[in-house]
């Protein structure tokens, strides 16, 4: 078997599929002035959750000190920080890991 | 429609302070105490929260206005619209934050805290804040 020889191989430039690739997600913190009942209130008004879902997603806030409540692209992402932060939401966005 | 119960003096209230509120963030929307009223989107990206705020920012603001200009026009209602009790649910909630984070509350039982005047009008409009997410959630 012939040995090739040796050639620098790039790094392939994947940066923008994976960016595309990996989606981005909405994290709600929690603070000490929203009230329970509002964020619940406001998570089923801005995604259509249902009382129960919404409830859960305020729990997770509530005690475990935040809680992912929407993901997608980063524009979907960044509108739906944008609609939190309208109602004055503790909203921000990261990239998937 | 929704119907407000509310007495001469606490619609006095809810006519000024929202206003004092927009007035102090349009003069100084940066200022410490407003810091919970515009988070971060981005908290470990200063460049893409620079973008953030340039292409949002000032919709943020207005809305945020719009909200308390509506709760202050609307103060000595009798009955409010759907879209109306909407706005009072955010400007109360925005008061609430900025009232919230110059006294500093906090999450546990408020039984340390002082019962002055702002303590007690931060409570209030926390009561009050409650009551229209009950009515908004048919649960009054």
């Amino acid at each position: 078997m012939p040995t090739a020889a040796p050639v620098e191989i790039k790094e392939p430039e994947t940066t923008e599929v994976t960016d595309v690739a990996r989606p981005w997600k909405v994290i709600v913190w929690n603070d000490p002035i929203n009230l329970m009942s509002y964020v619940t209130f406001v998570l089923q008004k801005l995604f259509g959750y249902s009382k129960q879902k919404a409830h859960k997603l305020m729990m997770d806030v509530h005690t475990t000190g935040k809680a992912v409540v929407s993901s997608g692209s980063r524009e979907k992402a960044e509108l739906d920080v944008f609609r939190l932060h309208e109602h004055g939401l503790w909203a921000t966005m990261e990239q998937d890991t | 429609m929704y119907r407000v119960d509310l007495d001469t003096e606490d619609r006095a209230v809810l006519r000024e302070l929202p206003l004092q509120l927009s007035r102090a963030l349009v003069s100084n929307p940066k200022g410490e105490a407003f810091r919970r009223l515009s988070p971060p989107a981005y908290a470990s990206d200063p460049a893409a929260e620079d973008e953030y705020r340039r292409l949002v920012g000032q919709d943020l603001s207005d809305a945020k206005v719009a909200a308390l200009e509506t709760l202050a026009k609307t103060a000595d209602a009798k009955e409010l619209t759907e879209e109306e009790l909407d706005a009072w649910l955010r400007a109360l909630n925005f008061v609430r934050l900025w009232l919230g984070t110059v006294l500093d509350v906090s999450e546990d039982d408020d039984a340390d805290e002082p019962e002055d005047p702002p303590h007690i009008l931060y409570h209030a409009l926390t009561w009050l804040q409650a009551l229209v997410i009950d009515a908004l959630s048919g649960e009054a």
